[in-house]
């Protein structure tokens, strides 16, 4: 019995149109990333039933909630979702309590996973059970909105973009709960978002959706890698590698190991043997046909090169190497690509400018 | 204050309390559906409702007086289900006062309940509940300022209604002399000092309603955040 989500929905909407037909992993988080207008929230709320796919398919596990060719449609109150809005929506009339209680008395209490007090701890929002959302940040409004929706026993978590609404110090606020909930977490959450920065920290799937198709789909790692992708995307390019910290060396920098070689970063305050993942961006990446001998970079590695695409960035072209099995993506402008004659399966080197650890 | 005067005080009280319980009843659902359906029926019925605002109130009352009266098809309906003939009964006065004051009540209910949006009542749906309780757990506390002011509303102007009583009530004591009558016929009989009391009384009693609803009013500016 598969606990796969299968999704297929076609939606007319004006001239947009929604077409996909995906199966993603029943557990992790899987990012629905796009530009505005792509159809990303489309088609989170098909899923959620709020919008009617007509002929559209949707299932989590072996519940079926829509099968329209066999006249199957659950109405979104017999769902066990849970859903965050991009606002947090609390009911003003309601506590903290009282939201989070909403779902909670609603839903069959033998499908209950967590109590109100597990959860309000895991969200950091104990202190907050009696106060009116009229009176929270904005951060802690989203926190109750994801314990309110966690507390709704829901087998599936759909989120939609639960951090573009806030700023930059409450994102910060509020991401590590999100990967807190990535680790506690056994049902699978479909995670909208625009970001590029969110969806190399929590996802674990990654699914590109651009006017209202699928343009990759994938576990995150091999999808942000691809070269192939439409120039859209590129701008943003880059890879996530999971690495594990080794060693922190004399000159303040820690060792970072992955599978096929390791980097070094700025002394980090993990201690070793905690696993980290970090991005590494195709602008940050540049190539060179011997060792450099002289260079103030640390990072340097070798590696082959695999593809070479266009990107919408003009006169730059996006290099795709793999460094033994592990991909890795590199911009340079095309008279680079041009005068090294960069072509596939040439080896190279690869100068790493900068790393960005996201955990 | 003459015993009659007091008749009409308590006659006009009753005759609101009940109409405005009624109209709770009635213009819910009605402003329920015009705040939230796309039926090309909106529009119509919307007029229908807000009819009363703009019409002579005697216009109302002539109509419901012919279809309750004995000829009419309300009127031969009452009297084969037993219920005899409504007009110049307080029975009647109730009828015609709820269809006088319903754009009362359904308007500031519409209002309301069009400010609360879907948003909360999609969040309600993935919550697990289902569109009645939806409608109980979510919608009508949030309108309650809504409901504050269609109650309020429809009580006053119950109160303050005269050629619709006029029409369909005629002028029987205890059965249909509401308070504006009573004023009305102390002026015919020159009875000015009686007028005095019950129109000081109204106009006290006009002003510290709207005084209420303004008060209140912020409380209404505020629904559906």
């Amino acid at each position: 019995m598969s606990r796969n989500v299968r999704v297929r929905f076609r939606l007319e909407r004006g001239d947009f149109c929604l077409d996909i037909d995906l199966e993603l992993p029943g557990r992790g988080i899987t990012a629905l990333f796009g530009h505005s207008g792509s159809g990303k929230t489309t088609c989170l709320r098909a899923m959620a039933g709020l919008e009617r796919a007509a002929g559209g398919f949707f299932s989590v596990g072996d519940e079926v909630w829509q099968d329209e060719p066999n006249g199957i449609f659950v109405p979104t109150h017999c769902r066990a979702l849970g859903y965050v809005f991009q606002e947090a929506s609390l009911f003003p009339h309601l506590s903290v309590q009282g939201n989070m209680e909403f779902g909670l008395k609603r839903a069959a209490s033998s499908k209950q996973r967590y109590d109100l007090a597990t959860v309000a701890d895991l969200l950091g929002i104990a202190s907050l059970l009696s106060r009116k959302p009229a009176g929270l940040s904005g951060g802690e409004r989203q926190r109750v909105a994801i314990a309110r929706a966690l507390l709704a026993a829901p087998r599936l978590l759909l989120m939609d973009e639960p951090l573009a609404a806030l700023d930059f110090r409450r994102k910060l606020e509020i991401l590590p709960y999100l990967e807190r909930l990535h680790d506690e977490l056994s049902i699978p959450v479909i995670y909208v978002s625009h970001a590029p920065d969110e969806v190399a920290r929590l996802a674990d799937h990654l699914v590109l959706l651009e006017d209202g198709k699928v343009v990759a789909s994938g576990p995150l790692s091999e999808t942000l890698a691809r070269a192939d992708l439409p120039p859209a995307f590129a701008d943003d390019a880059g890879v996530v590698l999971e690495t594990t910290l080794s060693t922190h060396e004399a000159d303040n920098l820690s060792q970072l190991d992955f599978s096929d070689g390791h980097l070094y970063v700025g002394r980090r305050p993990e201690a070793p043997g905690s696993r980290l993942r970090c991005r590494i961006h195709a602008r940050d990446v540049s190539l060179a046909l011997e060792r450099p001998r002289a260079s103030s970079i640390v990072n340097i590695l070798p590696a082959t090169v695999t593809a070479v695409a266009a990107t919408d960035t003009p006169g730059h072209v996006l290099v795709q190497l793999r460094v033994g099995t592990t991909p890795l993506l590199a911009r340079i402008t095309e008279r680079s690509q041009r005068e090294l004659a960069i072509t596939p399966g040439q080896p190279v080197w690869a100068q790493i400018k900068g790393v960005a650890l996201l955990a | 204050m003459y015993n009659a005067d007091l008749g009409a005080v308590w006659l006009t009280l009753k005759l609101a309390s009940v109409v405005t319980l009624l109209l709770l009843l009635v213009g819910t659902p009605i402003a329920w559906w015009l705040a939230r359906t796309h039926s090309r029926l909106k529009g119509a019925v919307g007029a229908i409702v807000s009819l009363p605002l703009v019409l002579p109130p005697t216009v109302l009352g002539f109509y419901l007086l012919v279809a309750m009266g004995p000829k009419g098809p309300v009127g031969q309906l009452t009297e084969a289900l037993g219920l005899g003939i409504l007009p110049f009964t307080f029975p009647g006065l109730v009828i015609a006062s709820v269809f006088y004051s319903l754009p009362f009540m359904v308007q500031p209910l519409q209002n309301a309940f069009a400010a609360i949006g879907e948003r909360p009542l999609e969040v309600a749906a993935t919550l697990r509940a289902s569109p009645w309780d939806r409608f109980w757990s979510v919608a009508v506390p949030l309108a309650r300022p809504g409901f504050m002011a269609g109650a309020i509303m429809s009580f006053a102007h119950t109160v303050g209604e005269f050629g619709v009583v006029l029409m369909i009530g005629g002028n029987i004591p205890d059965q249909t002399r509401v308070v504006s009558v009573q004023i009305y016929d102390h002026v015919e009989a020159l009875e000015y000092a009686q007028a005095h009391g019950l129109a000081g009384g109204m106009l006290a009693f006009s002003f510290i309603v709207l005084l209420t609803l303004y008060t209140l009013n912020p409380r209404a500016g505020r629904v559906g955040q």
